[in-house]
């Protein structure tokens, strides 16, 4: 009688348990951990990540960039040597949506502002743009120059022909050339994408200075976060 | 005697369950609503990179805005569901400011219930160089590495073998 009991107290208890476990097994399930999710989020976009930097190729310092042909947001084909009596380009490779970029946005309109005049203009790239995203299309595009009443020149790498060459990885990612297509600067605008006002070091306008002075950039490398150029 | 092989038999299921057990209980509490993720600088996130112990660590760079880690994510869940013994850290670059309004109902609805932490350090050039020098800064950048191995991945695994592979590779000279 009495082991009787005991084996019946003994199931009771390991019940309980087994319940429990059941329980907590049935809400893991609830949203599921690993489904496969076809496609990313946010919108359409198709995105294939470019292989390391090591296996990138692109234009190192000293370089000199070839010339190349792009589709500009007013229909027209540009090149830079469309810009008379420069004495450098400010290449940047740049997009829509991502949100580094958005927030240089207002940093390249001040850039090309101040600069252009002086011989530097802004030559915008977009290297994302693509037919299949709506938010990276080539009418997005002249949507958001419109928008932001973009003073500089913004062109679709439709082919996907101009990023590879520069070695451009990330947006926004600047190759800063001198009067002869010389690179002379790769990187990033200035030491803070988050903060405008929290800058201490603004990369490209020192670059900028030190060509005026006849001087090499220092530094003429610098690297930041951004997002990733899509090669599809 | 027959009481006694009744118990014992009992006792297996017991066992299971408390493996189980204890696997979900991590799994689900690791994500719960009180979840709060810290945010760091490079200082207070270096420690993380490194390790004195005998397990394998995976730390994963990659934000909500990067289209390519997104589609990552569920790859380094499934292979750390597949491996518990191997730490997965999630490193999201993505605004202190989102945290509770867009990352962790970002983390909940995907099932990600791997740690993570927020890096919130502006100057990029400096910290980059000191994980990676060949880092160029493009996300997703993934570090596998235990005591005495380590290897960079600036690209994203798509397969479980993909990740797998590098892990073995990584390990192989212990």
């Amino acid at each position: 009688m009495k082991k009787t009991s005991l084996l019946f107290m003994t199931v009771l208890f390991l019940s309980s348990f087994l319940i429990t476990t059941n329980i907590s097994a049935q809400e893991r399930q609830g949203p599921p951990p690993n489904g496969e999710h076809k496609g990313p989020p946010g919108g359409g976009h198709n995105p294939e990540q470019t292989e390391s930097l090591k296996q990138m190729k692109g234009y190192k310092i000293g370089d000199t960039a070839a010339y190349f042909k792009l589709k500009n947001i007013d229909g027209t084909m540009f090149s830079l040597s469309d810009i008379k009596n420069a004495k450098g380009y400010i290449v940047v490779f740049t997009c829509n949506e991502c949100p580094f970029a958005k927030m240089y946005e207002d940093r390249l309109i001040a850039l090309h502002t101040e600069y252009a005049p002086k011989g530097y203009a802004v030559v915008a790239i977009n290297p994302n743009v693509s037919a299949s995203n709506e938010k990276e299309s080539f009418a997005a595009m002249q949507q958001r120059a419109k928008e932001k009443q973009f003073p500089f020149v913004y062109l679709a790498d439709t082919k996907k022909e101009v990023f590879p060459m520069f070695g451009a990885l990330r947006t926004p990612h600047v190759f800063l050339l001198d009067n002869a297509m010389k690179v002379q600067y790769i990187g990033t605008i200035d030491d803070n994408a988050r903060s405008a006002k929290d800058v201490k070091v603004k990369y490209v306008e020192e670059a900028i200075a030190s060509l005026e002075n006849g001087k090499k950039p220092n530094p003429n490398f610098t690297k930041a976060i951004g997002c990733p150029v899509k090669a599809d | 005697m027959r009481i006694g092989f009744l118990f014992s038999v009992l006792l297996i299921p017991f066992y299971f369950g408390m493996i189980n057990s204890n696997i979900t209980t991590t799994v689900v509490t690791s994500f719960d609503k009180n979840k709060t993720i810290p945010v760091y600088d490079f200082e207070e996130l270096e420690p993380l990179l490194y390790t004195n112990d005998d397990k394998v660590y995976i730390v994963n760079f990659w934000a909500m805005w990067c289209a390519p880690c997104v589609k990552e994510l569920p790859v380094i869940q499934e292979y750390k569901k597949n491996n518990p013994n191997v730490e997965v850290l999630l490193v999201s670059l993505d605004f202190a400011e989102d945290i509770e309004t867009k990352l962790i109902p970002f983390l909940d609805n995907k099932g990600i219930t791997s740690k993570v932490v927020l890096l919130d350090d502006p100057d990029a050039n400096n910290w980059i160089d000191k994980i990676d020098p060949t880092w160029s800064g493009s996300i997703p950048f993934t570090i596998v590495f235990d005591k005495n191995n380590r290897s960079f991945h600036e690209r994203a695994f798509n397969t479980i073998q993909d990740l797998e592979n590098v892990l073995i590779q990584t390990t192989k000279n212990n």
